[in-house]
């Protein structure tokens, strides 16, 4: 399956776009998380990231599909 | 009352304090951030902030619902700015409105703190010699 997946701070500047679309084998944020690192393995290098889901931060492996909203959230840093 | 923004305009301090403001309040506690001239001796140019603003406002107002279940408190305001800042520019501001002062600054640095940790809003800071997303790497 194809998504979209938004990207914010240092995330945007690691996949060169504020917004990609990427295959991915099993449909869960595992799954998208693996394809992002292969195509984009300096996402490995940031303290920690996190995938959310329809505005919401999401757990591993939770469920996903091609309506759902799809962030990349790189440690966040406001304030 | 919860009140949240986000605004790429200047932050104006004194209406957040009459938004929160009410005749039940025996104090209100306000937190401004301020952008810091220097970060580890290095001379800080200015800083750029960014939003995911859909997911941030909704985060912002749970911390304005958890802080009213945690505390007794009347009001809470959350604003932050976007965009280009400079020294001295103000990124966001907190107030608190409650019957007490001390659920009043309670609220306040749960809310400052707790932002910090999970508002999807982040701040790059340029330095005369090259630019750094904060808390990106290790």
């Amino acid at each position: 399956m194809q998504v979209k997946v938004l990207a914010f701070g240092i995330a945007k500047e690691i996949f060169g776009s504020s917004s990609i679309s990427i295959d991915i084998e099993s449909n869960d944020t595992d799954g998208l998380k693996n394809a992002l690192e292969v195509k984009y393995p300096k996402l490995k290098e940031l303290s920690s990231y996190m995938v959310a889901v329809n505005d919401e931060y999401a757990n591993d492996k939770t469920p996903i599909t091609q309506q759902d909203e799809i962030a990349i959230i790189p440690p966040v840093s406001g304030g | 009352m919860i009140e949240v923004k986000i605004s790429d305009k200047t932050l104006d301090t004194q209406a957040c304090i009459d938004k929160v403001l009410s005749p039940s309040c025996g104090g209100i506690d306000v937190f401004i951030g301020t952008v810091r001239n220097a970060t580890k001796g290095k001379q800080v140019v200015r800083l750029e902030f960014e939003a995911y603003e859909r997911m941030a406002l909704k985060e912002m107002q749970k911390l304005g619902e958890q802080a009213k279940k945690k505390w007794p408190i009347e009001n809470v305001l959350i604003h932050h700015r976007v965009g280009v800042l400079g020294i001295g520019d103000i990124p966001v501001v907190i107030a608190v409105a409650a019957a007490h002062r001390d659920a009043a600054f309670d609220a306040c640095r749960y809310i400052i703190d707790t932002l910090k940790e999970t508002v999807p809003i982040w701040k790059k800071e340029i330095f005369e010699d090259g630019e750094v997303w904060v808390a990106a790497h290790p």
